[in-house]
């Protein structure tokens, strides 16, 4: 049972790191500096009209450290990092740069003070060389300001020896992986002799092995005396990589310390404001009978995936970013092409690539990405709503905005989505309001067999509880469940069966009782216990 | 945050939603539709009360025979706008079908016969265009360029610097007459009809919903089952069918079939459903303004003419009214994009 | 390429020979003297006889221009419809200005064309880039807007040979040595846009601006700025297309130029500058208009009626857009493997 796992706690086995160098002589408070700090912000607001996004962004990096900021979603960073990097200016505070108050007009400023900011989706020039996208701007040039490209290839190769990576100087960026993206972007800001780092959500689409790189990465940099701030919703992360940690609550500054002297409650309670359920356990149901059923499901990005789902059961799918889990519900679902297998849903063999045969089928897909797949950004709550049983919602063929609203005011109440209108837009709504859209969206189609893609990336904590809490109901109610998710915890708090991949191959599948940490991280990493 | 009530089975307090942020008026008057409307009464009004014949039911007669190509072909265009995609061949295949008819008919086909084989070939037309946009997946507007070229080239390659003038009386009264009793012309039913299923097509079924959901998010729309490839295909199918219906309304309301008739219409298509207020990023859009917009350049455009100035200056007047009404169109957006991005972060 | 698997080493001489012959324009180049080789093997006074020559290098210069212009606006993710309309406004203006001001010299009343090419540009450039309107949209409304003006302004009158300087005409088939005076213009404007594009930061930022235009707002690149040049650089050229159309057909009326702006689009395209922005070469929309015109003039040498040029041009254009599309797939699966050997 899951009384044995930590609460929201490093899920890797690696314990918070103890000796936190640098950090543990600051203070709890970012006042009283001695030196100037590398970068500080003192009491900084920003606001949109009538909406205020920052009452008081407050923040202290010091030079040879990794400086952590956490909040939930709405806290605030976003538009904090946006004023480091030139993007927003703020409506008043202070913002120093070396013990200098600085005014940044534009991202350009910015950067030549010696900031870099590398956000979460890597922004580069697909069709350029990754070459000219490190030195875009500032190419080396030689006799009548031509680009001398010769010596801008061997500056980048110099770059990505001194970072460990392969990358072809010449090949365009088009094709990289985030990871390799973010190396990039690194190579960069090194090539720039940034000062600052800020790196904004890093890992959120990194595999295991792509963490550790960019961490060794991160630890070189903090060791020749740049200042980095890494913002995650990681605690495990935060622990393993940074010497300290600011919390912000609703645009609010709350508490600085060094990471030593924290824990992952106390972090929890500071961005909170209060103490939240912790991971929702997964209630007894009556595991039933076999809803779906892949044989041997195989493309050029996985092989002879067996896996089934039962009524009742949450099966959970782990393993690390890029071992194809995603993929494979893509094709389940029939989004995506496969080359051979099966898939079954009910004893019946589902049409592939045909995502309305697997709707009529009973299947339903809450995917990855919310903003980009689960949701049609720019129309209304009701026609997201309706989007998947719009064609359920004719009479004689005609679809009608009443019809919709109607069975939209159903399913919004029913997952207590947050709006007051149903000619809202969702994309003004937060990750987790948005993500209940997706989750109501397909439940209206009244499916046997959810399958849910990382179901609480990226949302509140208080989201996240209930998320978790409906996804229980759901198999409670009699229907399967296929979860992926990357966070060890809720895994392992919610699956009665855990199916690991590795390199797009079904590597084990575990029982509730034999699934913890390190049986799963070994199947997922290949190695022994996880590092 | 209600974050302890129960989620599934409603057990918490139950919300009110309302159907609409915005009051009625709002919601109408402040639409981009509405402003084209307004925009073609206040013309209109002008032209009744200013300009001397406007008033004239044959000004009205003129005005919709002049603007029926428009008016069909904006009709899937528009949809094929809001999907993110557009086709620029549209009068190429007007120009295809029309020499199409002209020879046959002077082989001797008979005009009914004629006329099929056009449709069929302008379907066909359409069909590769959909083709080469989605299965083989290259842009529709390099695509469409192409075969812009591509059909124009074979009309005149069958037709060369011939015209054809010999059509049957009883198939060229029926694009030069009027409804018994009426100004309208005849076409003015057909315009009616495809316009009711076009605007039924596209705001009314499932289809259409997934036609908005494509331009707005390929990707969403793929994961919540629309069939897009299917949808694209069908969208520039009906172009090249109603674009063949269009060129042979055109050989026959001027009684000459000819392989450079109808050059250049594909731009003022585009011009009245880009001023009917639809987005050329795909996803936002309706009908109703389209049609607004194609017969407010054709307003225009008999208002000069009856006011004795040239009607070269409908070009100005269109380019100009293009131009600004994007322009403000954007000014607008980009007002509400901050407010947007506000309640975002 | 063995050499892959150690290090990332520049290629030799065979490899730049190689790379030269996997080059899209390299293609095209091909293309332009199979066309040359089977038609003047039928008809060996296409190519070998003075006037041959000449349309050789003479008939796609003005194309040339402005397809040079098109492709820096292309590879922006932006187009220039009215190219054409702008090439009937400043050929216009040449014949009025020499007619009405006879006074004036040859070079201002150029410079003066060129310049109203120039601002012609910046009106679209400013509303595309301040105004943030997709240029597709706001260059289709100063298309119709141009050559509206021009209708209005011209009417019936028609400039002739008569209304003109001699020496101006002279330019229209003035040699240097054996090259046509126009096509040496041309040919100096193409270099000075290559190397600009290929070997300078401002250039290269059309190219990251055309490949995502909201990271290059985000990397701090002046997008607006940038954009804006393009469209001023693509109304000079059309400017200078005009003046150049005027001293070498001698007569101007409201039509000069009229559709243009499809072929441009349409060179650019078959010279594989993609639509979408972000790559392509100046030189490769060069060599499209080169062959676009060069096929238009050996189809009735060849013995298919001219009235089947646009057929070809389509089938041209469209062949050459699934060609790229051939060749990105293709340079996507060369490097994965590329890459797993080297790591």
């Amino acid at each position: 049972m899951p009384d044995d796992i930590p609460p929201a706690a490093p899920a890797t086995g690696s314990t918070p790191s103890a000796g936190a160098p640098s950090g543990a002589a600051a203070s709890t408070a970012p006042a009283a500096p001695s030196a100037p700090a590398a970068l500080e912000l003192r009491d900084i607001s920003k606001a949109f009209g009538q909406v205020i996004a920052l009452r008081s962004g407050t923040l202290r990096l010091e030079s040879g450290s990794i400086h952590a900021l956490i909040g939930e979603n709405g806290a605030g960073k976003s538009t904090l990092v946006k004023i480091i990097a030139g993007l927003y200016q703020r409506d008043a505070g202070e913002f120093l740069l070396g013990g200098e108050s600085v005014d940044f007009r534009s991202t350009a400023e910015s950067k030549a003070a010696g900031i870099a900011v590398i956000y979460q989706e890597p922004t580069l020039f697909p069709d350029l060389s990754v070459t000219e996208n490190i030195f875009m701007g500032r190419q080396p040039l030689k006799g009548l300001r031509r680009i001398d490209r010769a010596a801008m290839r061997e500056q980048a190769l110099g770059l990505f020896q001194r970072l460990g990576v392969r990358i072809h100087p010449d090949r365009p960026a088009r094709g990289l992986s985030i990871a390799d993206q973010q190396i990039i972007e690194i190579a960069k800001a090194i090539s720039l002799d940034a000062r600052v780092l800020v790196m904004d959500e890093p890992t959120a689409a990194l595999s295991g092995v792509e963490v550790d790189r960019l961490f060794a990465v991160a630890r070189a940099l903090r060791d020749e005396g740049r200042a980095l701030l890494f913002i995650s919703h990681r605690f495990d992360e935060v622990f393993a990589l940074c010497d300290t940690v600011t919390v912000m609550r609703d645009g609010a500054y709350i508490a600085t310390q060094p990471i030593a002297e924290t824990d992952t409650a106390k972090l929890v309670r500071q961005m909170v404001g209060r103490d939240v359920a912790e991971l929702f356990p997964k209630q007894e149901a009556v595991i039933g009978d076999e809803l779906l059923r892949v044989e041997g499901l195989t493309s050029p990005l996985f092989a002879d995936v067996d896996l089934s789902v039962r009524s009742g059961e949450i099966v959970g799918l782990a393993g690390l970013v890029g071992a194809g889990r995603s993929e494979v519900v893509r094709a389940v679902f029939g989004v995506d092409r496969y080359d051979s297998g099966t898939v079954t849903v009910e004893g019946r063999a589902l049409a592939p690539h045909d995502p309305t045969a697997a709707m009529r089928a009973g299947l339903a897909l809450v995917p990855e990405d919310r903003r980009a797949q689960g949701l049609v950004l720019g129309t209304t709550v009701a026609r997201n709503l309706t989007m998947a049983i719009r064609s359920k919602l004719t009479k004689a063929g005609i679809l009608t905005r009443a019809a919709e609203n109607q069975a939209a005011r159903v399913w919004a109440s029913r997952l207590e989505v947050k709006s007051s209108a149903l000619d809202a837009e969702v994309g003004t709504f937060s990750g987790g309001n948005q993500q209940k859209v997706v989750l109501a969206k397909w439940l209206a189609t009244n499916p046997k067999v959810l399958i849910v893609d990382e179901p609480t990336r990226g949302i509140d904590v208080g989201t996240k509880s209930e998320v978790h809490r409906l996804l229980s109901e759901l198999a409670g109610q009699g229907l399967g469940i296929l979860m992926i998710s990357s966070e060890l915890p809720e895994v392992l708090g919610m699956a009665d069966r855990v199916i690991v991949m590795r390199e797009g191959r079904v590597t084990a599948e575990l029982s509730r009782a034999d699934a913890n940490p390190e049986s799963v991280m070994s199947a997922a990493t290949g190695a022994g216990a996880a590092a | 945050m209600s974050t302890t009530a129960s989620a599934a089975g409603s057990t918490g307090e139950t919300r009110a939603y309302r159907d609409y942020g915005r009051p009625l008026w709002r919601r109408v008057l402040l639409s981009r539709e509405a402003a084209v409307i307004a925009l073609l009464i206040l013309v209109w009004i002008v032209g009744y009360t200013q300009v001397p014949h406007f008033a004239a039911p044959i000004t009205l007669t003129f005005l919709l025979q002049d603007m029926a190509p428009v008016l069909l072909i904006a009709l899937p265009m528009t949809l094929i706008i809001i999907t993110g995609e557009i086709d620029l061949s549209v009068a190429s295949v007007m120009g295809l079908s029309s020499a199409l008819i002209g020879i046959l008919t002077q082989q001797g086909w008979a005009f009914g016969a004629a006329f099929l084989v056009a449709l069929i070939v302008g379907l066909v037309a359409g069909l590769v265009n959909g083709v080469l946009v989605t299965v083989v997946g290259l842009p529709s507007l390099a695509v469409t360029i192409g075969t812009l070229a591509l059909y124009r080239g074979i009309a005149q390659g069958l037709l060369g610097s011939k015209a054809i003038t010999d059509f049957p009386s009883e198939w060229t009264s029926l694009a030069t007459g009027n409804i018994p009793g009426t100004p309208l012309p005849i076409v003015t039913v057909l315009i009616v009809v495809l316009a009711l299923v076009f605007g039924l097509l596209l705001h009314f079924t499932p289809f259409g919903r997934g036609v908005y959901a494509i331009g707005l998010s390929a990707d969403a729309a793929a994961f919540s089952g629309v069939r897009i490839t299917r949808t694209k295909i069908i969208l520039f199918a009906l172009a090249g069918l109603v674009s063949a219906v269009a060129g042979a309304y055109y050989t026959l309301r001027f009684g000459s079939a000819r392989g450079d008739n109808a050059t250049g219409l594909e731009l003022s298509v585009v011009a009245a459903v880009l001023l009917g207020g639809v987005s050329i990023f795909g996803g936002r859009g309706a009908l109703p303004g389209v049609l607004a917009g194609a017969l407010l350049i054709g307003a225009i455009a008999s208002a000069l003419r009856l006011a004795g100035i040239t009607s070269d200056v409908i070009n100005v007047v269109t380019g100009v009214l293009l131009v600004l009404s994007v322009v403000i169109a954007g000014l607008l957006g980009k007002l509400r994009f901050r407010r947007l991005r506000i309640v975002k972060s | 390429m063995s050499a892959a698997t150690t290090s990332f080493a520049r290629r030799g001489v065979l490899g730049r020979l190689s790379a030269l012959a996997a080059a899209r324009e390299t293609g095209i180049f091909l293309a332009l003297v199979l066309v040359l080789v089977v038609t003047t093997a039928k008809s060996p006074s296409f190519l070998f006889s003075a006037d041959g020559f000449r349309d050789l290098l003479l008939t796609p210069s003005t194309l040339v221009l402005i397809a040079v212009g098109q492709a820096i606006v292309i590879i922006t993710r932006n187009v220039d419809l009215s190219v054409g309309s702008i090439i009937g406004l400043t050929a216009y203006l040449t014949g009025v200005l020499f007619k009405y001001n006879p006074g004036l010299p040859i070079p201002v009343v150029m410079l003066l064309a060129v310049l109203f090419g120039a601002g012609l540009g910046l009106v679209n450039g400013v509303l595309v880039s301040v105004a943030k309107v997709p240029s597709l949209v706001i260059t289709l409304g100063t298309l119709y807007a141009y050559r509206g003006i021009n209708v209005v302004w011209t009417g019936s009158n028609r400039i002739n040979a008569s209304d003109m300087p001699r020496d101006f005409l002279a330019i229209g088939t003035a040699k240097l040595w054996v090259l046509p005076v126009i096509t040496l213009i041309a040919v100096v404007v193409l270099v000075i846009a290559a190397l600009v594009l290929r070997s300078s930061r401002s250039g290269r930022e059309l190219y990251a601006i055309g490949s995502d235009p909201d990271a290059a707002h985000l990397y701090g690149l002046k997008v607006g700025r940038r954009v804006l040049w393009a469209f001023v650089a693509s109304g000079t050229l059309a400017g200078l297309a005009g003046v150049l159309y005027t001293a070498r057909y001698g007569t101007v009326d409201s039509q000069a130029g009229y559709g243009l702006e499809l072929q441009a689009v349409g060179a650019a395209v078959i010279g594989g500058v993609a639509i979408f922005g972000g790559s392509g070469s100046v030189g490769g929309a060069a060599l499209g208009a080169v062959l676009l015109l060069t096929i238009n003039r050996a189809l009735p040498v060849l013995g298919i009626p001219d009235f089947w040029q646009g057929a070809v041009v389509g089938v041209l254009i469209i062949a050459a857009i699934i060609l790229d599309r051939l060749l990105a797939l293709r340079q996507a699966r060369k490097l994965t493997v590329m890459e797993d050997s080297a790591a």
